[in-house]
């Protein structure tokens, strides 16, 4: 199947694989898990053709590994998955983080803990995706809502990837990846791109763990006459094992500020409805869309509404949800788990604006009504 | 005519002393490995050794070649995404018996199911040395370790009867008393295309010796000269010597085709450098 163009009928797995294409991915390593797999399939399809590799692996531990290798021997690499995969991937997305390898894990959210309701939607792999793997580690996590951003997003993903040289979350949920809505693909050719940094030093200069002025060290690939040595252990800038006082902090410092201090090309919101509001609701992902559709609903009951949209979810728009706290009455957070997200809203509410729940975990788009309750709540 | 490489040219000195204990055989492996790299004459940015963790996943910090160390039994499964990412590359994954056989046995036996075109080298001590000496998969039946104090109730996997079973090209098993014969090996399996296993059976005086094999590190070291034996030699004895013994040599040395091989052939859209860019 040829590449498809311009205005398109297409699924959100679909348009997720065809963003990952655009944007230079030619390995794709995975395991086959439901709502997800569509990505897997059209990699092992279009792959090929460019030159690519589709690998299915026998577990998401392998997935996440085979991943990070192949980066590592330069090539842009990526997986998808949902949440027992996820939970699967943990360990090397890890090691993914400490070598500084970019890639992009796609999880399309499913119904958890365990099997749960398989396969049906959730958004509760939130703090997951934050703190899943063991140990301190800055993490980017990204949070499509529609079709288009699938495909939008999947190349951003890519390009935040390549430009701070770590893995990229894109979480996704069952409805945003198995929905079909009409999509605008741009031609290949106008797409801005990111690639990792190569050494500007000789082969017998490079330090593979040497940052530079942005905190990120240029990146040699396996096979260059750059000697590469990535390691999970504790290291210096020669990329070999260092145990001496002093060299964790350095690095973990390093890893954090990378990403810390860049904060302005990362942090991504959308503001919805009026500017002046009775109740600010903040949301992401497919319940954001219910959301929106409820800003019209609520003016009706002379309720106005306005939503703020969490696009990066990871590191947390702090200073964006703190101000949009301080110019409301009051504020109900709208999520498919039990109450993650909300955690962090209050963790920034400095006015103690009224914050509320609506919190969906019935295995569907959460319910419209749930969400107008705690509106009228937030009221009261 | 070009100079002969040493192995100096893949061993990193400056990283003297190695961690490895007084009497373990790491070292000796990791001069055969490297010694059959000069003799194959193979550039060592065209080398990635891949380690897994434990003892002999230490490895990784005394090679000059391109490197990488990651998590627990999985260093076939990077090196897995570090060959088809680059398929020009040698990859070489350095495990121990638990790392390859207990958190990383799935892999093992798919990565030979395919015939993914990597070398695996396991040093094979029988125990977990690096923990402080529990028994492992390769244990075998009864001997003592710090988690089967009386006798471990398990039997031993047969590395190369593994590998065999699931499809590896070439298998073979040596010790680290052999050298020759474990480098001439290491040699032949890295110029194999195909999953290629060597099983080197290692030295560990520190935990497993010392509970089950009377004497010092020169005993250990008879000790893994005596179990090792022919496969003639082997089939005469009766089961009960069986037992006592492991069959060294080339067990296994066929062709069939390697994972990348198979995949461009039906996929011939797939470039042979893995760089194009297709439609």
């Amino acid at each position: 199947m040829s590449r498809p163009e311009g205005i398109q009928l297409m699924e959100g797995n679909h348009a997720c694989a065809w963003g990952a294409i655009d944007a230079g991915a030619r390995f794709y390593a995975g395991y086959p898990i439901t709502p997800s797999s569509e990505i897997a399939e059209v990699c092992a399809r279009e792959l090929p053709a460019y030159g690519g590799t589709y690998i299915q692996m026998e577990d998401e531990i392998g997935s996440m590994a085979a991943i990070v290798g192949a980066s590592l021997s330069g090539k842009k690499s990526f997986t998808a998955t949902s949440g027992p995969g996820f939970s699967l991937m943990q360990e090397n997305l890890g090691v993914g983080i400490y070598q500084e390898v970019p890639c992009v894990v796609v999880n399309i959210q499913r119904v958890g803990p365990a099997t749960g309701l398989a396969t049906q939607p959730a958004q509760a792999d939130v703090m997951q995706a934050r703190w899943g793997t063991h140990g301190d580690h800055p993490i980017i996590v990204l949070c499509p809502a529609t079709v288009q951003e699938m495909y939008d997003f999947t190349i951003r993903a890519f390009n935040l990837a390549e430009r701070f040289r770590t893995p990229v979350i894109l979480l996704s949920d069952q409805v945003v990846g198995q929905t079909y809505e009409n999509i605008s693909l741009p031609d290949p050719a106008s797409l801005k791109l990111v690639t990792r940094k190569k050494p500007g030093v000789p082969p017998e200069e490079y330090l593979p763990y040497q940052p530079d002025e942005n905190l990120v060290p240029p990146m040699a690939a396996y096979g260059d006459r750059h000697i590469l040595h990535a390691s999970s252990t504790c290291h210096c800038e020669t990329g070999y094992s260092n145990f001496k006082y002093g060299t964790n902090r350095q690095l973990l410092t390093r890893l954090k500020d990378k990403i810390y201090n860049y904060l302005d090309e990362i942090i991504e919101v959308e503001h919805f409805g009026p500017e002046d509001a009775d109740v600010t609701l903040v949301s992401f992902g497919s319940a954001s869309r219910v959301c929106k559709y409820l800003v019209g609903e609520a003016e009706k009951e002379g309720i106005r509404v306005n939503l703020l949209r969490l696009i990066t979810m990871w590191p947390f728009p702090d200073q964006e949800v703190q101000k949009a706290l301080a110019n409301t009455g009051a504020c109900v957070v709208a999520e498919m788990n039990q109450g993650q997200v909300i955690n962090e809203v209050n963790r920034v509410n400095t006015t103690n604006t009224p914050v509320h729940l609506a919190s969906g975990i019935d295995g569907e788009l959460i319910r419209p009504e749930i969400i107008m309750t705690s509106i009228r709540e937030a009221v009261k | 005519m070009a100079v002969k490489l040493s192995y100096r040219e893949y061993f990193k000195e400056e990283a003297l002393p190695l961690m490895w204990c007084a009497g373990c055989g790491n070292g000796i492996l990791l001069r055969a490995i490297t010694d059959a790299l000069a003799d194959l004459e193979i550039p060592p940015h065209q080398v990635v050794v891949s380690t897994g963790i434990g003892c002999w996943g230490k490895a990784d910090d005394y090679m000059k070649t391109h490197g990488f160390h990651g998590s627990h039994g999985r260093a076939l499964a990077f090196g897995t995404g570090i060959k088809l990412g680059n398929p020009d590359l040698h990859v070489i994954a350095l495990m121990g018996d638990g790392d390859a056989l207990a958190i990383g046995g799935n892999h093992f036996i798919h990565a030979a199911r395919r015939n993914i075109d990597i070398t695996a080298i396991i040093s094979n001590n029988f125990t977990y040395g690096m923990t402080g000496g529990q028994y492992s998969p390769t244990t075998p039946l009864s001997y003592k370790t710090t988690t089967s104090p009386i006798g471990v109730a398990e039997p031993a996997f047969d590395v190369c009867s593994l590998s065999e079973e699931c499809g590896a090209n070439y298998v073979a098993r040596s010790t680290v008393y052999h050298v020759t014969q474990l480098k001439r090996f290491i040699a032949a399996a890295i110029q194999k295309k195909g999953f290629n296993v060597v099983e080197a059976i290692n030295t560990c005086p520190t935990h497993f010796g010392r509970r089950n094999i009377p004497g010092d590190t020169v005993e250990m070291m008879n000790y893994v000269k005596e179990i090792s034996i022919s496969k003639s030699r082997y089939e005469k004895l009766d089961e009960e010597e069986k037992a006592k013994h492991l069959v060294t040599g080339e067990l296994v040395n066929r062709d069939r085709p390697d994972f990348l091989s198979v995949y461009r052939e039906i996929n011939p859209a797939a470039s042979e450098t893995g760089r194009g860019e297709g439609k």
